[in-house]
């Protein structure tokens, strides 16, 4: 018996390769097999990945390299960096240094360009474009020594924060405007330090945007727990009735869905004219509940709370009553039940819906525009008045860049926590 | 112990009736009381409110009408964590988030159990079942008799007095079922514990109870021990339902005593054991079991001239399909003995049977 078990194996252990009929190894049929099936499928997945690399992957490369890569200065102060490369940090700007100056400005003047060099050491000391533009014009008469030339144009020349910022300005790549995205900024000595306390704008953001879109989750969390419970519960052509009021928001306009509030909300709307007319708030003191944060949590909760709703009843749906029943059989109350039993099973569907919500929480913009006014404002709308406005798009990709850090952080935290196999989306 | 005294009944129906929508009853009248100690099987067909009732009984559907009573006690507004019944589920319904050692927990700690005595009676239930290594598993990671055996000892682990079981073999093959079915049947004799349990396999409900209930259309047909229902079907769906069965049908032409005799449809006579057919000039059908009839006899009351018309040798006995009184499907078991002589298709013979293995039944 033992005999007859061991033979075959050995045999296949002496083998050195397993061939086919013909006398291919089994490895190489069984490639050539697949290959031709795997070329074919690959055919079909190439106009997405095509699509996905240029419309996604390209651009986001793209925002990340400019987050740390701005040649504005640094091309059109080729002598400068010269300087600068001789000479260690925290050296006095001597004669040589204000002649290269003096050279790399008539160099802008010539090529028109002193404003975009002026604009960028601006993003780092405000108030220097007008430096830059103002000695430019001058600079063409200016004759040795230069030095004296160039603080007889303005005097600010001899500020040692500005011969740091232009330092760092002189190489293309730089970590400044992450520093800039958090609050911090180089001394003359090129420490880093944290900007003015009145200036100090995007980790308070960045704080209250997690912290908002925390509160928005868990708002559809509770909201949307029990109708993703009753929809799971009802019979089939009931919840297809209340499951198209669920989908109601996404088939208006999120424009149209977003003023509705403002007429709802705003002092002279809906709810306040009520509240006035039963006598619940005096005519004076209406409740200023649009253009704060308070609009933005209940606009963004509205508009939310379908993509909590459905990855819940995607997991609700199919858990067998049983389980309950079992657990109520076996004594539990029916809340005992619920908590140890139901609730453990929709795990999976909480953290879809709550990861889901979250990050497009994080991310969302023309809600809080519209409805956020001063204080409702979030991280999004930085980035947005940095793309549109200021025109600092380093700035506004470093923003971003952070942006993505913590989603992607928060991602492998919930991978660490609940497990990201633990996730159903649909 | 079909003649169950009611004062000490366990379980009772009285006069439960049930309906989903108002409409339509689902449970007709039903009325049951089984001892302590007791296996009771309910079988029927599909749809005929076995599941209905074991939910009435366990608390998760309420009684329309009537009382359901638990040692004497109406239970039918407890709630049914408070009723202390154990519970196996067709699809087993393990908590698939917990290990087997907390599934089998849990009905302690709801219980406010403490911890040691919680893990040595875990341990004791599951050894009961043979599954003492498997502890730490969870659900999925067990195969399907695996599972039933661990929903059995989550069921028995709280010491309850009853159980209800729910097709519980239902998704397992045919060996291992049978198996099971010796298991089950063996821990219901060792606890003591009181069963209802709900089928719809006849061998399976035949084997392992005390008393079957024939469920069918919301009614129980009959209640009986498993041989009392096969050898003395009270009407004709218990026949039928139970085992295989002859049928002739016809009108009953006089009755003397136990026996009745029927004309049958072509006209012949046949004397039967009177059990529910109704008076004389009432439609009956008589039920004969296919191995009360023996083939070549020449003598008899019942004796009948028969057609051969298939064979099927099954090698302890040949299953022969017969024409007798006009009916085709007639069906006879010849044991496969020495020195027997065999039937050849087309072959004129004679049948015969006892006047008390021919039950005249009421048509339904
Ligand atoms: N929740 C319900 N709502 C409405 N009707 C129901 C419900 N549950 C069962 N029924 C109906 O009640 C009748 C009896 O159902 P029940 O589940 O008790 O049958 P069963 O004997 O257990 O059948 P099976 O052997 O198929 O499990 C069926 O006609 C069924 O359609
Ligand atoms: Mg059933």
């Amino acid at each position: 018996m033992t005999d007859a078990v061991a033979d075959p194996i050995s045999s296949a252990r002496g083998q050195a390769q397993l061939t086919t009929a013909d006398g291919i190894p089994l490895k190489t049929a069984l490639a050539i097999a697949q290959s031709k099936a795997r070329r074919r499928a690959f055919l079909l997945v190439l106009p997405l990945l095509a699509f996905v690399l240029i419309t996604f992957v390209a651009p986001i490369g793209q925002m990340l390299y400019r987050s740390v890569h701005n040649p504005a200065f640094s091309d059109n102060a080729p002598a400068l960096a010269v300087w600068f490369e001789a000479n260690p940090t925290g050296t006095e700007p001597d004669e040589a240094a204000y002649e290269a100056l003096v050279s790399d400005l008539r160099a802008m003047r010539e090529n028109k360009t002193q404003g975009v060099a002026g604009t960028r050491i601006n993003y780092d000391l405000a108030g220097s474009r007008s430096l830059f533009t103002s000695t430019a014009r001058k600079s063409a008469k200016m004759e040795p020594p230069f030095k004296e030339a160039v603080l007889d144009a303005d005097e600010d020349w001899a500020d040692p924060q500005l011969w740091q910022v232009m330092r760092t300005a002189s190489s293309a790549y730089t970590a400044n405007f992450y520093l800039a995205a958090l609050d911090r900024t180089r001394d003359e000595n090129g420490n880093i330090v944290r900007v003015n306390e009145n200036r100090r704008l995007y980790v308070g953001n960045f704080i209250k945007t997690m912290l908002l879109s925390a509160l928005i989750t868990g708002c559809c969390l509770v909201l949307g727990y029990p109708i993703a419970h009753l929809l799971a519960t009802l019979p089939l052509r009931h919840s297809n009735l209340l499951m198209i009021f669920v989908l109601l928001p996404f088939w208006t306009s999120l424009l149209v869905r977003t003023t509705s509030w403002i007429v709802l909300l705003q002092s002279q709307g809906v709810v306040n004219d009520t509240l006035v007319a039963v006598g619940v708030v005096a005519d004076e003191s209406r409740i200023q509940m649009i253009y704060n944060q308070t609009g933005t949590i209940v606009a963004m909760v509205h508009i939310l709370l379908p993509f909590m709703v459905l990855p819940l009843y995607s997991v609700m749906r199919p858990i067998n009553p049983s389980y309950v029943r079992a657990a109520r059989s076996l004594g539990a109350t029916s809340w005992t039940a619920f908590r140890r039993i139901y609730v453990p099973q929709t795990v999976p569907g909480m953290g879809a819906g709550g990861l889901l919500v979250f990050i497009l929480a994080v991310g969302y913009y023309i809600t809080p525009a519209l409805v956020g006014g001063a204080s409702g404002q979030l991280i999004s709308n930085f980035i947005a008045f940095h793309m549109q406005k200021s025109l600092n798009w380093s700035l506004a990709a470093a923003l971003a860049a952070l942006l993505l850090a913590c989603i992607l952080l928060l991602y492998w935290l919930y991978d660490r926590l609940i497990g990201i196999d633990n996730l159903k989306l649909g | 112990m079909a003649d169950t005294n009611t004062e000490d009944a366990f379980v009772e129906f009285d006069r439960v009736q049930k309906s989903y929508d108002g409409e339509v009853l689902v449970v007709k009248d039903l009325n049951l009381s089984m001892p302590k100690g007791e296996f009771l099987t309910m079988l029927g067909p599909s749809g005929s409110g076995k599941t209905t009732c074991l939910m009435m009984l366990a608390g998760f559907e309420t009684a329309t009408n009537g009382e359901i009573r638990l040692g004497g006690k109406e239970i039918n507004n407890i709630p049914p964590h408070k009723r202390g019944i154990g519970m196996v589920f067709q699809n087993y319904a393990l908590f698939p988030h917990m290990t087997v050692n907390e599934n089998l927990s849990f009905p302690l700690e709801v219980r406010g159990m403490g911890r040691d005595e919680r893990e040595s009676k875990v341990a004791r239930a599951l050894d009961m079942v043979q599954m003492g290594a498997f502890g730490n598993r969870r659900p999925a990671q067990l195969s399907g008799g695996q599972q039933q055996r661990i929903a059995l000892a989550r069921a028995l682990v709280f010491d309850p007095k009853l159980v209800l079981m729910d097709e519980p073999l239902g998704a397992l093959d045919k060996q291992l079922r049978e198996h099971m079915q010796y298991e089950i049947k063996h821990l219901h004799e060792s606890l003591g514990i009181t069963v209802v349990y709900v089928t719809h396999d006849q061998s399976e409900a035949l084997t392992m109870s005390d008393r079957v209930a024939v469920f069918d259309d919301g009614r129980i047909q009959q209640l009986a021990a498993p041989a009392d229902l096969y050898e003395r079907p009270e009407n004709s769906f218990v026949a039928q339902f139970i085992g295989e069965n002859n049928k002739l049908s016809g009108t009953v032409e006089s009755k003397s005593g136990d026996t009745a005799t029927v004309r049958l449809t072509d006209g012949e006579t046949c004397q039967a054991l009177a059990v529910s057919c109704g008076d004389v000039g009432s439609e009956t059908l008589i039920s004969i079991r296919p191995e009360r009839i023996s083939v070549a006899a020449e003598s008899g009351p019942n004796s009948t001239s028969a057609d051969v018309k298939e064979l099927i040798y099954l090698g302890d006995h040949i299953r022969c399909r017969l024409n007798v009184h006009g009916n085709d499907d007639f069906v006879v078991k010849v044991p496969n003995s020495a020195g027997h002589e065999h039937l050849v298709v087309g072959e004129k013979t004679q049948v015969t049977w006892a006047v008390e293995d021919a039950r005249a039944l009421n048509p339904l």
